[in-house]
């Protein structure tokens, strides 16, 4: 399975990233190598194997609903290049 | 639905109207769905309930809210829901603000519920229900907040508050089964007061923890194939949702009428200029690339758990009515307007259980307290006049204590002051004046002192009689029992 550029310009479009014309073929090579290797995988025989997300013999995890402490703003607000009273700060976000 | 007609050579086609709602409403928790954090964010300084699963760091992990899960499910299963056995959690990918994590964690092919379904007062047929299929009802996290900022340099950003990030978000997809903008406003209601009956979600939606999206198509009457469909986001009320349809339908069919085509895209309801604007065509629309959610094992809902949660269902807005209506011998609308809130309906059924008057408790309740609620903006349980005041009012009343004109001054005294209407009574002497002896005199004083209409009673007027009462009614300050009054004017008069 090939990749085209313009599917790489998509992907990269959906994750925000822009990228040069010279990673757009070379990611379109690498990312069908990807591609490649699931092929592989799918020509497993399956039948009788029923479809799973989880590799964990787990379900129906979950927590009683109660609050506690969060962390101190400081610490949320550690990692943001901008920040202003106590917001993030980020690049217009255009709402119509 | 009949086509507008419009000016043209060709006679306009008529349209058949395609509205299915989605509507966002939030769980009401203590915590957010996938961490410990409050989730009360109203009025909580900005980035304050945040924590490292809030953020998604990395080596955080998520662990489902169960008060949530359960406020689903009983959600779906008040909406007539399938409950599969199995179902999971997956991410839905986007990039925008709002989202920390680059995905938001939500149901894809796998929700909680499917396949129910709603009725709702037909809008076109007063009395008559309507019934729309609901799609399913799932889970999800609610997304950051943003507020848009323009400084005095002129530039523009955004600045982002986490805080409402992961608070259970429940999704109800309604099946496109509306047929006007009406419909959909009273579908809207209906889910919003299912909600507040199984009390999960305030349903406030000018709070936020309401949100309604409406997909709206036209297709030529008896085509098969539904026309592509317009998103309309951004309506902040209900008013707004109706106006919104309206005004995408005759958007769309003018559009049609005009030989134009639809573009399936997301709108935006602009409420002060009254219309939809393109907001996102369907090239940039939706490519979540939806897969499992791996730090959340899946859900296995076994049948035991399904029905010990139906268990918990209350008596539902649609039942209850039916049931008023029928053991109370009162007319739909009376039972439409009791039956409106759960705390109202209840405090009814208080009303009656203590005073044994169903009538009066309705007469009373739909006239004077709802009056009192619409005057003050206070609701049922706020106010000083318990179903206990009420109930005793109405003994008052039925026992002959008091005279129905006394009784509103008596109502007004307790709402105010929150005493009992028995001590308001003894304290200002209002207690009806029964006593025979009492009476005859105010009855004498009145014939004494009226002779034009003692006159003209005796020549045969009947509304002579009227006055008459009045006058000694107005003796005794309403007090007097009007029947006794009557009989001793007669009494006095005839013989």
């Amino acid at each position: 399975m090939n990749l085209t550029p313009e599917d790489v310009d998509h992907v990269a479009t959906l994750a925000r990233l822009g990228i040069t014309a010279e990673d757009r073929s070379r990611f379109a090579e690498q990312l069908s190598d990807v591609l490649e290797h699931f092929r592989a995988l799918q020509a497993l025989d399956t039948t009788g194997i029923s479809p799973t997300a989880q590799v964990f013999n787990l379900h129906s995890v979950m927590r009683d609903d109660v609050a506690r402490p969060s962390l101190p703003r400081e610490q949320v607000l550690a990692n943001a290049p901008r920040q202003e009273d106590g917001f993030f700060r980020v690049q217009a976000v255009l709402e119509t | 639905m009949t086509g507008t007609h419009h000016a043209g050579t060709s006679p306009a086609t008529d349209y058949e109207v395609v509205i299915g709602l989605e509507v966002h409403a939030q769980v009401v928790t203590e915590s957010k769905m996938f961490c410990g954090c409050s989730s009360r964010y109203s009025g909580a300084p900005p980035n304050t309930l945040v924590c490292p699963v809030c953020l998604g760091m990395p080596g955080s992990l998520p662990v489902m809210n169960r008060t949530a899960v359960e406020a689903t499910i009983i959600t779906a299963l008040a909406l007539n829901c399938e409950i599969p056995e199995f179902s999971k959690f997956d991410r839905k990918n986007y990039n925008y603000p709002d989202l920390m994590k680059g995905y938001q964690i939500s149901q894809f092919d796998l929700p909680f519920s499917q396949a129910g379904w709603l009725e709702f007062d037909d809008p076109a047929n007063p009395g008559q229900m309507r019934r729309a299929g609901i799609t399913r009802v799932h889970l999800e996290e609610d997304t950051a907040t943003l507020k848009h900022v323009r400084d005095s340099s002129g530039e523009t950003y955004s600045l982002m508050d986490v805080n409402r990030a992961g608070v259970p978000l429940m999704e109800i997809v309604g099946d496109p089964d509306l047929r006007t903008a009406d419909e959909a406003g009273s579908y809207l209601r209906a889910v919003r007061q299912i909600l507040r009956y199984l009390g999960v979600s305030t349903a406030n939606m000018d709070e936020g923890a309401f949100r309604c999206d409406a997909n709206v198509s036209l297709r030529p009457w008896g085509q098969a194939e539904y026309g592509a469909k317009v998103e309309v986001k951004n309506m902040n009320s209900f008013r707004s949702v109706v106006r919104a349809i309206e005004f995408e339908i005759v958007r769309q069919r003018d559009l049609l009428d005009a030989g134009g085509r639809i573009v399936q895209e997301t709108r935006g309801w602009v409420d002060d200029r009254a219309i939809t604007v393109t907001q996102r065509s369907k090239e940039a629309a939706h490519d979540y690339r939806y897969f499992p959610e791996p730090d959340l094992p899946p859900i296995i809902t076994p049948e035991a758990e399904v029905e010990r949660l139906r268990s918990l269902l209350p008596e539902l807005p649609d039942a209850k009515r039916q049931r008023f209506a029928d053991a109370y011998r009162m007319t739909s609308d009376i039972a439409d307007t009791l039956t409106q809130t759960r705390a109202l309906a209840e405090y009814f059924e208080q009303t009656v259980n203590l005073s044994g008057n169903a009538r009066a408790a309705a007469n009373w309740i739909t006239r004077d307290v709802l009056r009192i609620l619409g005057a003050t903006g206070a609701e049922i349980d706020q106010i000083l006049l318990t179903p206990a005041h009420l109930a005793d009012l109405i003994k008052l009343l039925d026992t002959g204590t008091i005279s129905g004109r006394t009784a509103p001054e008596v109502l007004e005294e307790a709402v105010s002051t929150g005493s009992m209407p028995r001590e308001i009574v003894q304290q200002r002497g209002l207690g009806q004046v029964s006593d025979t002896d009492a009476l005859t005199t105010a009855v004498a004083d009145a014939i004494a002192s009226n002779p034009k209409a003692v006159a003209d009673y005796r020549a045969g007027k009947a509304t002579a009689m009227g006055f008459l009462v009045g006058a000694v009614m107005k003796a005794t300050r309403g007090k007097g029992n009007p029947g006794l009054v009557n009989e001793l004017l007669k009494q006095q008069l005839d013989g």
